[in-house]
Order: structure tokens, then sequence, then C-alpha cells
């Protein structure tokens, strides 16, 4: 166990760390702000305000680790509807009273009120949520501002407004809709460029900088005013006196009334709803692998909200895109939420005026993007693929949800959910007879392993008693998880199974599951068989020219050819480079039973939601004795410098300047590198070309760039690994 | 502590399917425990009546089986209850019923009440068959009770007696007694420290109950102390089911009210879904 003191070196230690992924966020969290604020037709600085009182406050008192907390999309639709019903200030009680129900529902325990809604009701909603976000914002985008009644209207006139851009006769809305789709391309486009100086500054903050720039290049150079319309700028941002001096009072007047109520539950429940998801999510991320105290951060955010609306910010909650941002920049505790906040008061503070520079509709860009991402066709086909039942339950509750609300139609899926369950059973009773039984065994054997028995049936309405079980055992240890008991599983259950699986499986443990296959034919228990089918596709016999061309190569190196997706990638688990990344899975591989050498393509994701980016990359792998330490060696740029700058260091191999200059080598093990740094393996490096080399327990990590190679770069690259294994056998 | 010792078999009987095995099952225990059988039928005696029951205990009675046959009409529950109290029964046999197309079992109305209400022990069996089914496993529970002694040391008796070559002890340890909610990596590593305490603690108490067993009853027999986390009375029988015991043999419950049976806990668990065969140890 750690002791306090080196706990504290270590807090730090990795304060510069935090501090610069702290930055990075609060430039992709200051836009997002601005927009999410407007979105839901609240005062632009409300979105930065709930940030800071969010990132302060969770930050101090929270239970999670990498998460950052701000203002939430989910949030968007119910707080738009709330500030129409209630009025502005009316809304800022209601959110009160949501923070105060999360502290109370944070101290019941009852943070676990997630596991209780189906995830594709969860998925139907968060989608219905996007389109709200997507049909409102897409029009004020291309400058033709509307006011229609639901959701479904507004997605309904996206084709009238594209035939009004271009029929736009005022200079001003030209450069308006011009302004708003540069900007969608930039989210668009920037995850496919893989740049890392263009890459520090997230996308949202791209669209800040350039349209700034923009707004000066015609002050100042041009010596005329800003080509775009006046209506579609950011109304104005307020100084940091004047925020001080106008914060809002709160209206208690409508507490007596039910549409004030509707707006509190449904301001609490979905705070609640994506705050659980987005730590979930995190925690996955996590690069040491920590559980955040749920119900801990739920009273936090509860506290944070009320503080929140007091100043008139809006709802606090855990948001999933700024946090992986925070955990791909380095962010390893809590003090870079806190970071966060304090840039953003830096940036109010400093810049506040050439904020107004900002067009709206750049801004609705990000938004657009961020709820075309919350209801993309992806989606859709992901939920499809598990099965047509959950199509029924997702769209259920998408619809009722952008006809009637949020409430309605969470509620529309939990029923739609339960009735297919029925049908797919053809069975009430076993739901009605078994649902208070305490229907899950746990003990542990001789041997040490944890087995789980599961009884009548397990779906969302009594998952949390399995899920109680499995959050007690230590995930170390080796677990069975038996549901040969069982009637039915359904797919939230198998679902949430699987992240305890992935859990299980990064601290060293393991989850085996048994039972299902004998559950019965597979009409019995469409769910549970459907969602164990094995994931890969085989792909048809036609080849593309690259993999005929790798088949030969495959033959130059003595290597078989392996063209299908394979979702084994276990041997990169040690690597630092995919810490933070997911990998999706490997294809075209070329390796051979006795050769340490190992070539592949491979797909993974780094961070997610709309800061999700998915890379497809050729990389080598190469088998190596233990003894080896873990180093990382890369070619020493601006970036490197700028990264020494915030803690990381860089290992100085002795006479040999030249190589320490042009190479950023890093380390635990300083020592064991220096010896493994021999003159010989030194100008073998200085010799060839630059190459991202990473060493992990057992095996290096080659790749170049982080895109797929060309047939001629393989053979550079696996040229470049069987004299580059040979060299490091010697040593 | 001495194990009960079954003088007196009673065995509820009525004209079913199930008869011939009812019978066999209840002979063939009172053959092994050395006991007297009663064969308690609610009606009016007959001639026609005896005759039937007599030709099922026909083969018994050369292996040196004494037997007592009983009528009287009534309420099913108060004459069989009535009778079991007027013949000294100690040990009373109960037939279950199995659900059409499902492996699972469950008690009649009358059956139950004459559970919750018996004096004696009661033996409810899930699947009576005519020819012997060896027993091989027993599951009796270990809870922290003054009746526990007693039952276990009956469990190892009837193990004995039949033959079971292997007995687990579990004691059910409940949530609340862990004390500690899991939130984050520190809770649950006090957790897990608690957990093992209360496991030792849990094993301590059994062997010191382990330790008053007669050394011949333990004799050739496997002896396994399983704590389990789950709720009590409920557990013990997903386990049994789990760990294919051919018996359960449990504690009778203190007291039943009126609210027992709405909020079920402990027996009446397991008499909504009998895993196995079940002894209850009055």
């Amino acid at each position: 166990m750690r002791t306090k003191e080196t706990s504290f070196v270590g807090f730090i230690k990795n304060l510069p760390k935090n501090m610069f992924s702290g930055l990075v966020v609060s430039l992709i969290a200051l836009p997002l702000g601005l927009g999410l604020a407007m979105a839901s037709e609240a005062p632009p600085i409300a979105g930065v305000i709930t940030a800071i009182v969010g990132g302060i406050i969770v930050s101090i008192l929270g239970g999670s680790h990498v998460t950052i907390s701000g203002p939430g999309n989910g949030l968007v639709g119910v707080v738009l509807v709330a500030i129409t019903t209630l009025g502005l200030t009316a809304t800022y009680a209601a959110i009160i009273c949501s923070g105060v129900i999360l502290v109370i529902l944070g101290f019941l325990r009852l943070g676990k009120l997630a596991d209780y809604f189906p995830s594709s009701a969860i998925q139907g909603m968060l989608a219905a949520i996007g389109l709200i976000i997507l049909g409102k914002q897409f029009h004020i985008m291309l400058g033709n501002k509307i006011v229609r009644e639901s959701g479904i209207d507004y997605l309904l006139e996206i084709p009238n407004t594209l035939i009004a851009v271009f029929n736009y006769q005022d200079k001003g809305l030209i450069y308006a809709a011009v302004a708003g789709i540069l900007s969608l391309a930039i989210m668009v486009f920037y995850s496919k460029i893989r740049n890392k100086y263009l890459q520090l500054i997230p996308a949202p903050m791209w669209i800040v900088i350039v349209s700034v720039g923009f707004s000066y290049y015609y002050e100042f150079i041009l010596k005329t005013t800003n080509p775009i319309s006046d209506a579609y700028m950011i109304p104005g941002i307020p100084n940091i006196q004047e925020i001080i001096t106008d914060i809002p009072t709160p209206n208690f007047d409508m507490v007596g009334t039910l549409s004030f109520w509707s707006s509190v539950v449904a301001l609490t429940l979905i705070a609640s709803i994506e705050s659980l998801l987005s730590i979930k999510a995190v925690d996955k991320l996590d690069v040491l692998k920590r559980r955040s105290n749920v119900n801990k951060d739920i009273k936090a955010l509860g506290l944070a909200t009320v503080v929140s609306g007091f100043l008139g910010g809006l709802n606090v909650v855990t948001v999933i895109a700024r946090s992986s941002v925070n955990v791909n920049n380095g962010g390893s505790n809590r003090s870079s939420n806190l970071f966060h906040a304090l840039f953003l008061v830096v940036f109010i503070v400093l810049f506040s005026t050439e904020l107004t520079r900002i067009p709206l509709t750049a801004l609705m860009a990000i938004l657009v993007y961020t709820g075309y991402k919350l209801a993309s066709p992806d989606v859709v086909r992901r939920i499809f693929t598990i099965g047509k039942e959950q199509l029924i339950i997702f769209f259920a509750t998408l619809f009722v949800t952008l006809k009637v609300g949020l409430i309605s139609g969470i509620i529309a899926g939990l029923i739609a959910t339960f009735i297919i369950h029925i049908v797919v059973t053809k069975s009430l009773s076993l739901f009605i007879k078994n649902i208070l039984k305490p229907n899950v065994l746990m003990f542990k054997e001789e041997n040490g392993n944890y087995f789980i028995s599961v009884k009548h049936f397990c779906s969302f309405l009594n998952f949390n008693i399995l899920k109680s079980k499995l959050e007690a055992i230590p995930e170390k240890s080796d677990v069975i998880l038996d549901f040969s008991l069982c009637g039915f599983v359904d797919h939230s259950v198998m679902e949430n199974v699987h992240d305890y699986q992935e859990l299980f499986h990064k601290k060293g443990g393991n989850i085996g599951v048994i039972g299902l296959d004998i559950l019965g034919t597979k009409s019995e228990h469409p769910f549970a068989l459907r969602r164990l089918l094995p994931l890969q596709n085989i792909i048809p016999n036609n080849k593309t020219k690259r993999q005929k061309n790798l088949e030969l190569v495959a033959g130059d190196f003595e290597l078989k050819f392996d063209p299908l997706k394979r979702k084994s990638s276990l041997f990169l688990e040690n690597f630092i480079y995919f810490k933070t990344k997911k990998v999706e899975h490997v294809f075209n591989q070329l390796s051979a039973k006795n050769n340490p050498c190992r070539l592949f393509d491979i797909t993974y994701s780094e961070g997610e939601f709309i800061a999700k980016e998915v890379v497809r990359s050729t990389m080598l792998y190469i088998k190596t004795s233990s003894s080896v330490p873990a180093f990382t060696l890369d070619k020493e740029g601006l970036l490197e410098r700028l990264y020494a700058l915030a803690g990381y260091r860089d290992i100085a191999i002795k006479n040999h300047a030249d190589f320490s200059n042009r190479f950023y080598l890093r380390g635990e093990n300083a020592r064991a590198i220096k010896t493994l740094f021999t003159d010989e393996l030194v100008l073998f490096f200085e010799s060839n070309a630059y190459y991202h080399i990473e060493s992990s327990k057992d095996g290096l990590l080659v790749f170049s760039k982080e895109r797929i190679a060309s047939i001629k770069e393989i053979k550079a690259l696996l040229d470049f690994g069987v004299r580059l294994n040979a060299i490091i056998n010697k040593v | 502590m001495s194990a009960i010792t079954f003088k007196t078999i009673g065995i509820g009987v009525t004209f079913s399917p199930n008869l011939e095995a009812n019978i066999n099952e209840a002979a063939r225990l009172a053959l092994c425990f050395g006991s007297k059988l009663v064969l308690i039928h609610v009606g009016e005696a007959s001639e026609k009546k005896s005759s039937s029951f007599l030709k099922f205990l026909s083969p018994f009675e050369s292996k040196g089986l004494e037997f007592e046959l009983f009528f009287k009409s009534g309420d099913p529950v108060t004459v069989i209850l009535g009778s079991t109290e007027e013949k000294k029964v100690d040990l009373l046999i109960i037939g279950a019923l199995k659900k059409e197309n499902f492996l699972k079992y469950y008690l009649g109305s009358i059956a139950r009440k004459i559970t919750r209400q018996a004096k004696c022990s009661v033996l409810l069996l899930i699947n009576p068959s005519i020819e012997r089914i060896p027993c091989k496993h027993i599951v009796v529970n270990g809870l922290k009770d003054p009746k526990t002694k007693e039952t276990v040391t009956t469990a190892f008796l009837v193990g004995h007696k039949l033959g079971a070559d292997k007995i687990t002890v579990v004691e059910e340890i409940d949530q609340e007694e862990v004390s500690v909610n899991v939130d984050d990596d520190k809770s649950l590593r006090k957790s897990t420290i608690i957990k093992e305490r209360l496991r030792l603690r849990e094993e301590a108490r059994v062997k010191v109950v382990l330790d008053t067993i007669p050394a011949n009853y333990t004799k050739d027999m496997t002896i396994k102390s399983q704590p389990i986390f789950g709720k009590r009375g409920y557990s013990i029988g997903h386990y049994a089911q789990v760990a294919r015991a051919d018996l359960l043999v449990m504690n009778a419950p203190s007291k039943m009210t009126f609210w027992d049976r709405l909020f079920p806990h402990d027996i009446e668990h397991i008499l909504t879904e009998l895993p196995t065969d079940v002894l209850i140890v009055q």
C-alpha cells in the first residue's frame, strides 16, 4: 500500500501534466460551454459558469479520478423545455432543486439508478436528445433562425433551410452560413488528420481561433466591419465584474406547480444518467485502472449543481468527450478538472470581449456535430446487429421522446423492453414471480475462485443484484458466472457483464461466463445467443490489390498472411501507446510460428464521443526476451520539448549527444535503458529512418505513421524490424 | 449433543399416481433408521384401501418393517398434524409436486401448511421413486443458532445411515454483516478483508460444532465447510442446487407469523422452490 507521503510526492510530480491537460480540456470546454448554454436558450456565459463551478467543486469533493465536469449535452433538451415553460429564473430554481435531489440520491446510495434502465432505451433517449440538438441548431448554423413547436418539426424543416441557403440575398447571412459550414467541416475532418501539432488544440478551439482571427483580419487589415451579420454573432459576453454583479436570483414562486417538478425530475434523471454513463466509460479509459466512487461523485455533482444554479449556471454533469480529452492529454488525477476550471476563469477574465467575435453559426456547428454523433447511423447499425427487437425498443424510446418528452420517452422504453421480454420468453409469470427473489448466489471456492450462480432470469429489472456481487469481488480474481439456472438473460445484462469482463481482464482477473449455451434453443434465448455470436465477419475471397501484394511480401519474408479481422490483441495490452486507446481489431496479419516478427494492420480508437478518433495503422510487433526494459523512442520535435516541460524526462545516452538531440527517449528504469543502448544500437537508430519504437514486458512495437502503410513502407518496416531484432538479441 | 433419532416415521398417503413411490421411499427410510412407519390416510377406513396399502408394503414387511395404518376423516391439515402428535411421529414425510414440463418442484398448499405447523421434523421429497436413488451429497446449514448443533449432528446421522459420502456445512453470511459498502478500490479492499475475517470466524464456529460429532458418523465422509454470501434461507437452497446436493438439512424456523409469509425469508423461500429433498429438523 502507498503511504500518504509518497502519494503526495506523486501528486506534485504529476501536477504539470495535469495542468497541461486541464489547459487542453478548457480549450474544448469554452466553446462547448457557450454553445450548450445557447442551445438551451440560457445566456451563453451560463455554460462557462457551470464548467467553472463544476470543475472546482467536483475536483475537490468528487469520487472519480480523471473525469471532467461541466454542462452536458444530454441536458440541452430538458433545460430548453424548462426555460420555455418556466422562464429563466424559475429554471435556476429547478436546477437548484435537482441538485439537492442528486445530493440526497448520493447519500441514499442510489447512484445506481441508471442500472434500472435497459441499455437500448438509454441509447434511444440519447439519440433523441441528439436529434433535438441537431434539429434545432442546424437552422442556426446555416443562418436561418426559426421557431417551431417540437423537435420533430425542426427536423422536418431541414430541407427548407437547405433550399433557403441557396436563395440568400443578404451578404451577412451568406457569410454566416459559410462560417457554419466551414466550422462543421473542421469538426468532421479534424479527426481524420493525424498531425501532432494540429491535434494539440481541440477542434472546437480551432473554430474559435479561426473565427476570431477572421474577425480581426477584417478589423485591422481590411479596416472594414466583420461581414457576418450581427444577428449571428454571439450576443454580449459579460466581463468578470458584470458576471459577479449580475448574478440572477432564482425564482422559487413556481415550486407549487406540477410543471416545475416535472422539470426537476427530468433534470435529475438525465443529469444522473449522463453522469453515470460517463463515469463508467471514463473509468475504462483510466490508465491507472482506478475505480470511481460513484455515490461520492453524485453527491459532489449535486452540490456543484446547487451552487451553479445560485450563480446562474446550469446542471453540472460528468462529460464524456472532455474527460476523454483529459485522459489522452495525460490527466491523471482530479487536479486536471480543477485546472480546467481555473483556465476557464482566466479566459473569461482576459478574453471575454474577444469571445463576441465568434459567429453563432460556427458555435452551433459544434453542437450540430455533437447531435449527429449522439444520433449517428452507427448507433442504429450497432443496435441492429444485437437484435431486431432492440431496434423496436430504440425507436419506441426515440419517437416518444421526440414527440412527448424525455420522461415519457424513457418510460416508453422501459415498457417496450418489458413487453418484448415477455413476448420472447412467452411467460409473464417468470418475471412477476421471481422479481423480488434474491436470485444471485456468490461463494468462494476452495481454490480461491469466485462462483456466481444466477437463477430464474436476469434482466435490467434485477441486474443490480448481480452487479452488487460483481462489484464486491476484487478485480484480480477469477470468477465463474453461471447462468445455467437462468431462464432468460437480456441484452442489458450481457452488455454490462461484457464490461465487467473487460474491467477484470484489465486488472489481471477473469470472468468466465458459463451456462448460456445450454440454456436451450435459439428461439428461447435470442438475446443471449445472439450476443455470443463471434464478432468477426468473414472477409470473402475477393482480396484487394494491397492484400494480394501483402501475400507476396509474406512469401518473401517466409510469413503467413491472414486477412481476417481478429479481436485478440492481448499482446498489445502492455504498451504505453495503447493505455489510453481502445483496440477494435487487428487484420491483414503477417506472422509465422517461429518468427518473432508480426506485422499487422490495426483499427483502434482514441477518445470518446465527439472527441473520438478512429485510426487505422500498420504496426510491427517483435517478440523479445523479457530482459529488455520498457522504453519509448521517438523523433525529437517541438512537441517533445514541450512535453519535457510538463514533466516527461528525456534520457540522455553518454557520448552520443547527436542521438540525444535527435531522439526522444523515455522510460522508468533509466539505468537499464542506458545499458541497453549500446554504441551499435545507437548507431543503428541514427543511420535508419525514424520510427516510433516502444518496448514493454516482452515485446517491441514499431510503427512510423498513424495510418495504413504502403507495400513499400511495409517492406522497409519488416526489414528494419528484422535487423533491430538481431541487434537487440545481441545485447 | 446427540442427534435426533427417528423412532417413528409418518407419511400422509392418498391414492395418487405417486402412492407406490411415496410408500417405497418411506418404508426404505424406516428400515434404514430402524423405525416404525405410520401411514396416515385422511378419510374413512375401508378394507379396500387397507389392502391396497398393504400390497405396496408387503415387500418391506418381509425385511422386518414395523408399520401401522391410521385412518381418520376431517380437514387434512388438522388430521395429519393431530395424528403426528397422537402417534408420536418424529419425522413426517411429504411428497412435493412437480411442475409440468419444468424441472421445478413446489409444495401444494396443504403440504405447506403442514410444514409450517408441524412440531416434528419434516422431510420434503421432490422426486419419490420406486427404486432407491442413492443419497451422496448432503448440504446442511451452519447458521449461528442454538438449533444448529442438533441439525448438523442429525445431518451426519442421516448421512451415515444413508451412506452419503460428502457433507457440506454452509454458513450463510448476510450482506449486512459485511457492513462496508463497496464504492471504490479502498472500500473494496476493506470489505474483502472483513469478508475474509467473517469467513474465518464462521469456519472456526463450524469447526467447534463438527468436533462434537461422534466419530463413527464422520467416518469415510468428506466434510467441507462453505461460507456463502447471500440472502439467508434462500441462498442455501440455491447453493444446494448448484452443488447438486441430494439432501438439504435445515433448522426449523423459530416462529412463523403472518408477516413471514408475506415477506418470505428463511424456510419460506425453500418451500416455494424446492431445490432438492429437504429435511427440516425440529
